[in-house]
């Protein structure tokens, strides 16, 4: 098996990862067994996987509400993902996070935010605080467009360039802020990337849904942190095939038109990547054994997190 | 809005299908896009945007779906709205511009959507802060909001959502400032705002049946504060519960019990106590949520405390 057919493979375990979790948290989700809201990567998978691919298990990773994807990709703890959408002790936060702000500092996830924009400065802090130490990580901080409305990015990304940080602004471009859609909030395709000044900020727009060309840009943008050229810019086109929040089938009508959406699911980032894979060589058998392994996983996590007891009220002051 | 050309309303969503959990539904399409509008996820500059029409004549209504966000426009209402009128010496104009939020809590929404952070504004010079307990004086706060010349803070909370009860037709003002007692009493008087009322008014049928009648005033706004209204009660009752839907420590309840003492000291027979949510995060789960979170049974037992 060739460098490229291994390292797809890869890819398409981590995507497949993150889609089988997510479908199962949405059949899951109705029992209500899970009270917290839930923002999935359904379609956003190549951007997460891509990226993180790119990056060594020390590196950092920042991201949003919409953070199961990267948490995965990144190495995140199954186990305590799911028992912390449980709302139990044994989750990322134990219990007190909630999905949107899963945490696993040890796999080099540094933590969701919920306020979109809130993770731009923080990140490109941390990758301040990996220059000043000479410490050689990168930190990736994914954001959506929403967040590309916020003036925080145009800030943080001066200040990086400014200090010609290790860092890389991962835009991931789902078309979608809530039911807004970007032609609402911005006035052209890529406005944050009109202007730039290509010998200041390496920036670039690509196919979101094609996790090869992901994970080829990142590994630039790596290359380029690590040796002191400073911060890129990937806005990753995409789409985000699940509502806002909550099971796919829970997304309110009348946002947006079907027949996009009809499109969006052809263009299935797991999907492609297996075909080229298939075209590549790769046997059935392969495949099939990566789902049962995944199945077998996904059901012991979601033992896990059912077995885990609630915390108690004392817990209520063990943060602080 | 049909009454006043200049009012319009901008926030994110509330042309979309959720429509601000319905408090905006149908405006789009009765005043069109132009008065109605979803705006980009900037709330620092369009603060400043809806600050800057207001004080060339406009009414912006700049609404937020969860107070937490408030914190990114914080510069522009604190530093500007609410100074606006005041630095130029009353030569650069009002600033009528009312921003909505609306607090919310549960469903594991966690530290950064459940906060109560109308306290906060509280500590503002130019500021009013409102906090409606019911249908009727969401309409009559909003209209009384919109008809102020200054920058309205209004903190909706997503429980009084489920509330029902009469909203009178037609345009009527609940002057900002001024509370109002919901429930006569002679033993205990609480004070309280927006979904605490709801909470107050429960406790108070509890008390009853332990002989304790509790007198139930809604303050209807932070600021300007009607602890005149509080302090009267407290010479007939001699105790002084306030219940806020926020944090204590600094804020609406920490004020009101600074401004009682201050002017009926003497009428103390127990020392004041405030029910608020902890000095702590917010957590996610829900066994933590139900902990803390104040319950009418934790509140019944801490104000049956003041009668030894
Ligand atoms: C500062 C702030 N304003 C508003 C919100 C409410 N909100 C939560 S998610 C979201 C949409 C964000 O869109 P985007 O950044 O594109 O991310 P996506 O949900 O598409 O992944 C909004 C408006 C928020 N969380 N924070």
């Amino acid at each position: 098996m060739s460098l490229n057919t291994r390292k797809s493979l890869g890819l398409f375990r981590a995507m497949l990862r993150i889609r089988r979790v997510s479908e199962a948290i949405e059949a899951e989700y109705p029992e209500n067994s899970m009270p917290t809201p839930v923002h999935l990567s359904t379609g956003q998978e190549a951007v997460s996987a891509g990226v993180c691919a790119a990056l060594s298990p020390s590196d950092m990773v920042f991201a949003t509400h919409r953070c199961h994807g990267p948490y995965l990709a990144k190495g995140g703890d199954l186990n305590a993902m799911m028992a912390e959408l449980f709302g139990k002790s044994g989750g990322s936060s134990g219990g007190f996070g909630g999905s949107m702000h899963l945490v696993d500092r040890g796999a080099g996830f540094m933590g969701g935010s919920a306020i979109v924009g809130g993770n731009l400065g923080i990140a490109t802090g941390a990758a301040l605080a990996s220059r000043m130490k000479g410490d050689g990580r990168v930190t990736a901080v994914f954001f959506g467009d929403g967040a590309a409305d916020q003036g925080v990015l145009y800030e943080s990304v001066n200040f990086a360039v400014l200090k010609k940080l290790p860092i890389i602004y991962v835009l991931e471009n789902n078309g979608f802020s809530v039911c807004s859609k970007v032609s609402a909030r911005q006035a052209a395709p890529s406005v944050f990337l009109k202007g730039v000044d290509k010998r200041l900020l390496k920036a670039s727009s690509i196919d979101g849904n094609d996790a090869v060309a992901v994970l080829a840009l990142a590994e630039r943008a790596v290359k380029r942190a690590r040796a002191g050229q400073g911060p890129s810019f990937m806005e990753c086109v995409t789409y985000r095939i699940a509502g806002h929040a909550g099971p796919a089938d829970w997304d309110v009508e009348g946002y947006r038109d079907q027949k996009e959406l009809v499109r969006w699911k052809r263009r299935c980032p797991v999907q492609r990547l297996k075909r080229r894979l298939v075209k590549q060589g790769v046997d059935s058998d392969v495949f099939s054994r990566m789902e049962n392994e995944t199945a077998a996983e996904i059901g012991a996590a979601f033992d896990f997190a059912r077995k885990s007891p609630l915390p108690d009220s004392s817990d209520l002051f063990q943060a602080t | 809005m049909e009454a006043d050309p200049s009012v319009f309303v901008m926030g994110q969503g509330v042309d979309d299908p959720w429509a601000m959990f319905g408090t905006t539904s149908g405006l789009s399409g009765r005043f069109g896009p132009d008065r109605v509008f979803d705006t980009p996820l900037s709330e620092a500059a369009l603060a400043g945007v809806a600050t800057g029409a207001a004080i060339c004549g406009l009414k912006p209504v700049y609404m937020h779906n969860r107070p937490d966000f408030l914190l990114l426009a914080m510069d522009q209402i604190a530093n500007h709205a609410a100074k606006w009128t005041q630095m130029y010496g009353g030569r650069a104009g009002k600033v009528p511009l009312v921003v909505w939020a609306c607090t919310g809590r549960g469903w594991g929404a966690a530290a950064q959507h459940s906060q109560a952070l109308h306290g906060l504004f509280l500590h503002v010079p130019g500021l009013k802060v409102v906090l409606p307990s019911s249908p009727g004086d969401a309409k009559g706060l909003m209209l009384a909001a919109l008809a102020d010349p200054g920058p309205v803070m209004v903190f909706d909370h997503r429980d009084n959502f489920r509330l029902t009860g009469p909203v009178p037709e037609g345009p009527y003002f609940t002057p900002i400032g001024r509370g109002i007692i919901r429930r006569a009493g002679r033993h205990v008087t609480l004070a309280a705002v927006s979904s605490a009322v709801v909470m107050a008014l429960g406790a108070a049928e509890t008390l009853k049946e332990k002989g304790i009648e509790a007198e139930v005033v809604d303050l209807r706004s932070a600021k300007p504060l009607d602890a005149a209204l509080v302090a009267e009660s407290v010479r007939r009752t001699g105790r002084l519960v306030v219940m806020d839907t926020g944090y204590p420590a600094g804020g609406l309840a920490a004020e009101l019990v600074a401004r009682v003492a201050e002017a009926a000291f003497g009428a103390f027979l127990a020392p004041p106590l405030r029910i608020g949510i902890p000095d702590l995060s917010v957590p996610a789960s829900p066994t933590l949520e139900a902990a803390y979170f104040p319950s009418k049974g934790g509140v019944v037992r801490a104000i049956m405390g003041l009668f030894g």
